[in-house]
């Protein structure tokens, strides 16, 4: 009836075989009946050959908790193979989390006590690696008296990474073990030595005390090492020729510990290091891996002038070496030291930027961060050639470190300012994307201040946008230029560059071109209408530049139709200011703001249309008014920050945001939904790609009739499996007559794709009424959620 | 299941190097050093205070010790017995940290461990104490 199991190899074999997961499975669940079935009422001599098998399931990541009882059973059995099998099962099934491993506790004293030396190996072995700390605090007793009394240098040995453990767990514990350290140093045997100096490296770390007692270890630690390094190494211990480099590194290590702050300790390790230093044979690895921890320890202590160059001089070496390995953990060196030692790294510096071209990734970018580190004065210019050479070649998560440290250096160290534009200009260029948002402002504002570079940069970047308008901070710091300074453009006089016959048709066409491209960010179609706008003083023709903005005056975008409106707006009634206030901008306070005190006459009002719009405030209806009363004198706290300080993503950060997906008309056919004595309200429909489940709503209320409408609200349902989201409407009245509209955007999630549905609700005072309206929306197109 | 999670991601990561790369690479708090050997890579995770390059060489050793144990040693050794190989583990290192440093103790260790196993399952008397 019982199927015979099977044995271990035979399962392997066919759980290999097996062609599906599904086929896996099935034959691990089937052989899991049979263990559990087994483990209930078999042989218990066979009991560790089915944990064994348990075992193997349990890498394969399936299942096997049911094992975790056998695992004592096991451990509690006399025969070394069950022991063996038993606490191996436990070291992989038993954890902190299960409250089973306790039960092991009792186990594992007896054989520390009673066991043969195997056996205690097996024991030590378990409890260091799954023991928590409260099997730790109970077995603790047991480790010391191992520590003091054990003979055998195998058990010994273990029984030293036993007590590291265990103070892991529970620091408390420590004070058992410092007493027995110093007696155990004088072992020959290198497993010991390993363990103790691996233990009293956990001590020192610990405690401040225990690092004071084992200072004076310093000058025998000094003695091993020397012995091992000098005397003819025995094979049994040696890799290609270095004795025994784990024992090596080791003390190195802990002489870092002991070392490190304490003048005495490092005098005391200065001879040594340096010997260690250039008699380690460097034509393998673990030489290579010794003479790493020496420059690492030597770094770290109060070594001497020399001993730190020599030091130094052996990272640049490992630069060069062929070995990938070698060189990135001579890189990773080189970073922590450039802070401490500075001129010393500098003279690594070309092999450094050498680095940079390294195929591997984890290479080139500590390369990158060192290479930035590097750049000072007197190398700026070609260190900024090399890493602009890079930012064009390396991979795309590199790009953004890469630009912004150009950025950064070039601020700190420019020699020109003609320089740093264009350095600024090719960072943009090459990698516009990544840049961060602030660097667009940097950049207008180190124009700005560079009266004799107008001309130049104007050029520059106009040439430049004409080639290529999708790198968004570029075409933005192009676009405020072309505004600024468009009648230099037009000039043609120009010392630095070969002057181009620029039309004022070519540079308006490019205007149009990046404000009606799909790869403009809203931000990036703010700056272009603007500098459209500002145009319109500095050249003849105006009629295209009107035609433009008053197109812009039913965007969808509504940051877009502020902006628009109100120009076209200036065009008709406050035409005779309009110089006045498109005139070129005054450089402002970096960082700040903080208006210059000059800047608070009238020269403020192309600030306010420079500003954008604040995070949540849709644009009041009433900001027309502010224009005269700023021109009025009247001094203005703007909170606006100027443009210059403004993240480019801005303009419209407002999370509910999204970028206008197409310029007017909508795909979607508007629909007029209320008309009640002249109000009317209306509903146009954006469904913006990429976001399928999304719609959007701008619904616009207007009144033809003779009464201000005031105190407007209005608000929406929609049916339970969508989620809606209102943004705050543009304002609450609609004058007589009015010809600025309230407009609200809705945001409509229709994750089902099921049928819209939408109610509104609207209560407003009009002809000295409150009104009050409930309706479902009828007659809405299928587009908006199909 | 942290565990099936860890797993897979450092899989991942690692399978993702291309053959050139260097041997190391960060993963979370931690830095990983592989190496790999035909189809094979071994993983090890230490911290942020320890030696790459001895760590290369610990994973090395423990390759040899197991190529000395199994007489050129393949994947299906290992596979087929995959207990052996933690038990050769645990007599190379203990806690994390390196506890013998000469291939022949382990080996001997071993050895005298295996021989305890057959004697035992074959009702022999016991070996005598001071076998290491």
């Amino acid at each position: 009836m019982m199927v015979p199991s099977l044995k271990l190899p035979d399962l392997i074999q066919e759980i290999r075989g097996a062609k599906t997961q599904a086929q896996e499975r099935e034959v691990i669940q089937k052989e899991c009946a049979y263990i559990r079935a087994s483990f209930r009422d078999g042989d218990p001599l066979q009991r560790h050959r089915q944990l064994a098998k348990l075992l193997y399931v349990h890498m394969l990541g399936y299942p096997a908790h049911f094992g975790q009882m056998e695992c004592l059973k096991l451990i509690a059995s006399p025969r070394f193979t069950d022991k063996r099998v038993g606490y191996l099962g436990a070291m992989l099934l038993l954890d902190e989390r299960h409250d089973a491993h306790l039960l092991i506790t009792n186990s594992i004293k007896n054989d520390l006590s009673q066991g043969s030396q195997p056996v205690r190996g097996l024991a030590l072995c378990t409890l260091s690696t799954m023991g928590s700390a409260e099997m730790c605090r109970n077995l603790a007793t047991e480790v010391e008296r191992l520590l003091l009394q054990e003979s055998s240098s195998y058990v010994l040995k273990k029984a030293i990474l036993t007590a590291v453990h265990m103070i892991r767990k529970d620091p408390e514990l420590a004070s058992i073990f410092l007493p027995p350290c110093s007696k155990l140093l004088h072992e020959c045997h290198h497993g010991i030595l390993l363990g103790t100096i691996t233990l009293i490296m956990e001590l020192c770390e610990r405690s401040p005390v225990a690092l004071r007692h084992f200072r004076k270890v310093v000058p025998q630690l000094v003695q091993i090492l020397r012995t091992l390094v000098t005397t003819g190494c025995s094979t049994e211990h040696s890799i290609s020729g270095v004795s025994d480099p784990f024992l090596q590194v080791k003390i190195l290590h802990l002489l870092r510990i002991l070392g490190r702050n304490h003048e005495e300790s490092s005098e005391t390790m200065n001879d040594l290091l340096a010997q260690v230093a250039t008699n380690t044979d460097t034509s393998r690895n673990a030489g290579n891996a010794v003479l790493f921890e020496t420059v690492l320890t030597i770094m770290d202590i109060h070594s001497a002038a020399g001993l730190r160059v020599l030091a130094v001089n052996i990272l640049g070496r490992f630069l060069l070496n062929n070995d990938k390995n070698i060189r990135y953990v001579a890189l990773t060196s080189l970073l922590r030291l450039v802070q401490s030692d500075h001129s010393a790294v500098q003279r690594h510096r070309p092999t450094v930027v050498e680095c940079l071209q390294d195929t591997d990734a984890s290479l080139s970018r500590r390369a990158l961060e060192l290479s930035l580190t590097l750049v000072n004065s007197s190398n700026v210019r070609t260190m900024t050639q090399e890493l602009q050479t890079f930012l064009e070649t390396c991979p795309i998560d590199l790009r953004a470190d890469c630009a912004s440290g150009i950025l950064l250096a070039a601020e700190r160290f420019a020699p020109t300012k003609r320089w740093h534009i264009d350095t600024i200009l090719h960072v943009l260029t090459t990698a516009g994307a990544h840049v961060q948002d602030d660097a667009v402002a940097n950049l207008t504002q180190l124009i700005g201040g560079a009266q004799e570079l107008h001309a130049y940069s104007v050029r520059r970047l106009y040439t430049a946008l004409a080639k290529d308008i999708s790198q968004q901070p570029f075409v933005q710091v192009a676009a405020w230029c072309i505004g600024e300074y468009g009648d230099l453009l037009l000039e043609g006089s120009c010392e630095e560059t070969e002057p181009p016959q620029v039309e004022e048709e070519e540079v308006l066409a490019l205007l149009e071109k990046v404000l009606q491209s799909h790869m403009s960010l809203p931000a990036t179609r703010g700056y272009a209408i603007t500098a459209l706008m500002k145009l319109s003083t500095r050249f003849q023709d105006n009629n295209r530049i009107r035609q433009v903005v008053s197109i812009y005056g039913s965007c969808v975008d509504v940051e877009l139709q502020q902006r628009a409106v109100e120009y076209s707006t200036l065009f008709r009634k406050y035409d005779h200011m309009r110089a006045a206030i498109l005139e070129k901008m005054p450089l402002v306070e970096r960082g700040g703001p903080q208006v210059d005190e000059e800047a608070k006459e009238s020269k403020e009002v192309p600030q306010l249309l420079e500003a954008t719009v604040p995070d949540t405030a849709e644009p009041q209806a009433t900001k027309l008014l502010d224009l005269l009363d700023l021109l009025d004198g009247m001094s203005r706290d703007s909170q606006h920050p100027v443009s210059l300080d403004s993240t480019p993503g801005n303009a419209l950060v407002h999370p509910l945001d999204l970028p206008c997906a197409t310029p007017p008309p909508a795909s979607i056919p508007n629909l007029k939904v209320f008309e009640r004595e002249g109000v009317q309200l209306n509903l146009s429909f954006t469904r913006p790609p990429g976001a399928p489940a999304l719609l959007l709503v701008t619904v616009t209320t207007t009144n033809s009739s003779g009464g201000d409408v005031t105190h407007f609200i209005c608000q929406a349902a929609v049916p339970k499996s969508f989620q809606l989201q209102l943004q705050a409407p543009s304002g609450d009245t609609v004058p007589a007559q009015g010809d600025l509209p309230i407009t609200q955007i809705f945001r409509i999630l229709n994750p089902n794709k099921a049928p819209l549905r939408l109610k509104l609700r609207l209560t407003y005072n009009h002809f000295g009424q409150e009104v009050q309206e409930i309706f479902e929306v009828n007659n809405l197109p299928v587009e908006t959620w199909q | 299941k942290e565990k099936k999670k860890i797993t897979r991601e450092l899989v991942q990561t690692v399978l993702a190097r291309k053959p050139k790369m260097c041997s190391f690479l960060e993963w979370r708090d931690l830095k990983i050093v592989y190496k790999r050997y035909a189809s094979l890579y071994f993983c090890c995770a230490i911290e942020d205070q320890d030696n790459e390059l001895i760590t290369l060489e610990i994973i090395h050793r423990y390759v040899e010790l197991l190529d000395k144990y199994f007489g050129s040693v393949c994947e299906l050794d290992i596979i087929f017995n995959f207990e052996k190989a933690y038990f050769i583990l645990d007599e190379f290192l203990l806690g994390g940290e390196v506890q013998e440093t000469s291939k022949k103790n382990v080996l001997k260790a071993i050895e005298q461990a295996d021989l305890l196993q057959e004697s035992q399952n074959e009702e022999w008397g016991g070996l005598s104490e001071d076998i290491l």
